[in-house]
């Protein structure tokens, strides 16, 4: 069982730079640990910290203006690696959503089977999201995932997601457990081709 | 009349156990392949759940990412590594999982692995938990990466759920100019469609050029299909696929072989199929390949000039565009032509093969290395490895003055000990130049075998047609 997700009311973080790949989300000398947890520490590792592991101010993750459970990133984010790390970090580092106007495919695949929500929005409200957390950091987002709408201020767009996988986020439910159900056929599906 | 379809479409729907309105279609994997890297929180949910491995002879595992490439008789010196390589050795054992370790015969990059063992076969499903397991689809199946979570639904039922990508056919004919590689090739395309052009498609690679290939060359060009977004990209078996595969120590043996390539030659694309987009390309304007970005959609022609800003499409690629070129050192407008290299790296899932070591073998034989670069070459599996010394290729990179090491992911990714310092140049044959890839701060030129060759040769970007004329 996942956690469920709702609704979700945050600030966010503006991250406006395109085909971010999971090798800058989790390098892959951080990828040794043989378990789910503890990836959020390096998140971002190498953006984050200088090679003397202070952090550096000038990266937005450092910056104490901008918090929140929602990561808002340019276009073709999560690009590369299938590394499920990725989406492991952001929601150990506390993410519950990423808004962008693309996603790659494998990204999107592994956050949706780790309660990580990716919302893909048009340019035009990508660059209206950016420009309103620039100029108010404090300004928060909607997420309404049973009505699929994103709203900020007075704007709001909506978002798909296919009705499976909503169901499987709101319920808590994972893929294992549907294809659990189903061994009696892949069974007779595997005798027969052999 | 039944409808026509792609081969993508008659494999796929050939393999779905269960399709639902509004659900994803429950997929069946034929084959799935593991590594140390994304197995072990896969086989952890096993233990949770209390099942076991629905079919352990559908599953083959080996040790590449994490593994030294010197010394592999030794215990793995890092611990973090050394712990991550136990753990699938003790998974393997408690699920019954065939594993070629560390120093088996068979091991290797698991993508050079499968296909080289006869495991990879036409038609098809294959899955592993990295993404360019893409490359598996040069024999006709359908073999994408997938993350953990999926890991342990293959090994828990021996499926996956997924969408069923929508299809795009890439067309190249004519015959490839002097110099120019698969690895030419797939860069070309990248650099034409961008890093996320393919995004949401399955390709399949067609017409004469890529029918002229190898199977050594069509493996580059479907490994690379990730790096356009493309779930996969699959090439229809042929006689030079049969050829390739018979006699393998997995694939069928004798007349079930022959019973069998009967079957795989049924699978093409029906006259007549719509697939959701078609690209065509010349081969004739395809040149030798270099990347200079921080992408792999940052790829010029090497004779070409590095893009500025004002070439670019839209004005929202500035930043990540700036951002890119100042990573990497280089100025937009410059020649990348005589560019200095520190690093040459010849490996990876992309080009580790026989094929690859004897091109690079004939380009340096006689010929010694600049100076000041540091050249690897790491075989892409223990096979490799030991053809290549008994063809005696060892002994002309050793004259040359280049390391012929032993398998494993190597500099592709930095994970293991194979790192490229900090703000050096390195011109390899991986299939990522992403920032930090191949060490924290390293930069990397993404491009063939021949044009690493050649920049060992004169320590700079050189175009290997130069080379070639002397």
């Amino acid at each position: 069982m996942k956690e469920k997700f709702t609704t979700l009311i945050s600030t966010a973080v503006p991250l406006s730079i395109e085909n971010i790949d999971t090798d800058q989300i989790i390098p892959a000398r951080f990828l040794k640990a043989t378990t789910r947890e503890g990836f959020g520490n390096n998140l971002f590792r190498d953006w984050r910290y200088d090679a003397a592991e202070n952090p550096k101010a000038s990266f937005v993750l450092n910056d104490n203006r901008y918090s929140g459970k929602i990561l808002v990133a340019g276009k073709n984010f999560g690009c590369g690696s299938s590394r499920e790390h990725a989406a492991w970090a952001l929601y150990d580092y506390g993410f519950r959503v990423i808004i962008s106007s693309f996603f790659a495919d494998i990204f999107k695949n592994n956050a949706l089977n780790n309660a990580l929500l990716p919302i893909q929005v048009s340019d035009a409200f990508l660059l209206e999201i950016f420009n309103k957390i620039e100029s108010d950091p404090n300004t928060s987002i909607t997420i309404d995932l049973e009505n699929q709408k994103v709203s900020i201020g007075h704007s709001s767009e909506h978002f798909d997601i296919n009705a499976y996988k909503k169901t499987c986020l709101i319920n808590g439910y994972d893929d294992i457990d549907y294809l659990l159900d189903l061994r009696p056929e892949i069974k007779k599906f595997d005798l027969l081709h052999k | 009349m039944t409808k026509a379809k792609t081969l993508f479409e008659k494999i796929w729907d050939a393999h779905v156990v269960k399709r639902q309105e509004g659900h994803p279609d429950a997929l069946f994997i034929d084959r799935h392949f593991i590594h140390e890297v994304t197995s072990p929180q896969a086989f952890d949910g096993l233990r949770k759940r209390g099942i076991g491995v629905f079919n352990t002879a559908r599953t083959s595992a080996t040790a590449d990412h994490n593994v030294p490439t010197k010394d592999q008789h030794l215990p793995i010196k890092e611990a973090l590594s050394r712990h991550q390589v136990e753990t699938l050795r003790k998974n393997c054992e408690a699920f019954g999982i065939e594993l070629y370790d560390l120093g088996h015969p068979f091991q290797g990059i698991v993508h050079i692995i499968g296909p080289e063992l006869g495991l990879t076969q036409p038609g098809m499903t294959i899955v592993c938990g990295d993404s360019h397991t893409s490359t598996h689809g040069a024999f006709g199946n359908i073999a994408f990466g997938i993350g953990t979570s999926e890991v342990e639904q293959v090994l828990a039922t021996q499926c996956v759920l997924q969408h069923k990508p929508k299809t795009m056919k890439i067309e190249i004919n004519g015959s490839l100019g002097k110099g120019v590689l698969a690895k030419d090739i797939i860069l070309y395309i990248i650099a034409k469609l961008s890093a996320s052009g393919a995004t949401g498609y399955f390709i399949e690679y067609a017409g004469s050029t890529i029918e002229s290939l190898s199977m050594e060359a069509r493996m580059t060009i479907c490994n690379m299909s990730i790096e356009m977004g493309a779930r996969g990209g699959l090439i229809a078996p042929d006689e030079t696929t049969f050829n390739y595969m018979r006699g393998r120590k997995f694939a069928p043996q004798g007349e079930d072989f022959e019973r069998k390539v009967e079957d795989w030659r049924k699978l093409k694309t029906d006259d007549g199929a719509a697939y959701d987009l078609i690209v065509k390309f010349d081969a004739a304007d395809i040149a030798p390949m270099i990347t200079y970005g921080t992408n792999p959609g940052m790829g010029i022609k090497i004779t070409d000039r590095i893009p500025n800003t004002r070439e670019l499409k839209e004005i929202g690629e500035y930043a990540s565009f700036n951002k890119s070129l100042e990573y990497m050192g280089l100025e937009g407008g410059s020649s990348i032509l005589g560019k200095a290299i520190d690093y040459v790296f010849i490996g990876s899932c992309t080009n580790a093969r026989m094929e690859d070591l004897r091109l690079v073998a004939d380009m340096v034989k006689g010929k010694k290395k600049a100076e000041h670069v540091e050249v690897w070459i790491v075989p892409g599996s223990k096979q490799v490895e030991e053809q290549a010394r008994k063809e005696g290729l060892d002994k002309i990179f050793e004259a040359a003055g280049f390391e012929l090491r032993s398998p494993g992911c190597s500099a592709c990714l930095g994970m293991n000990e194979d790192k490229v310092p900090a703000g050096k140049y390195c011109i390899s044959t991986s299939n990522r130049n992403f920032e930090g890839r191949q060490g924290p701060k390293s930069r990397t030129f993404l491009a063939s075998p021949l044009s690493a060759a050649a920049a060992a040769i004169t320590g700079k970007v050189t175009d290997v047609r130069d080379l070639m004329d002397t």
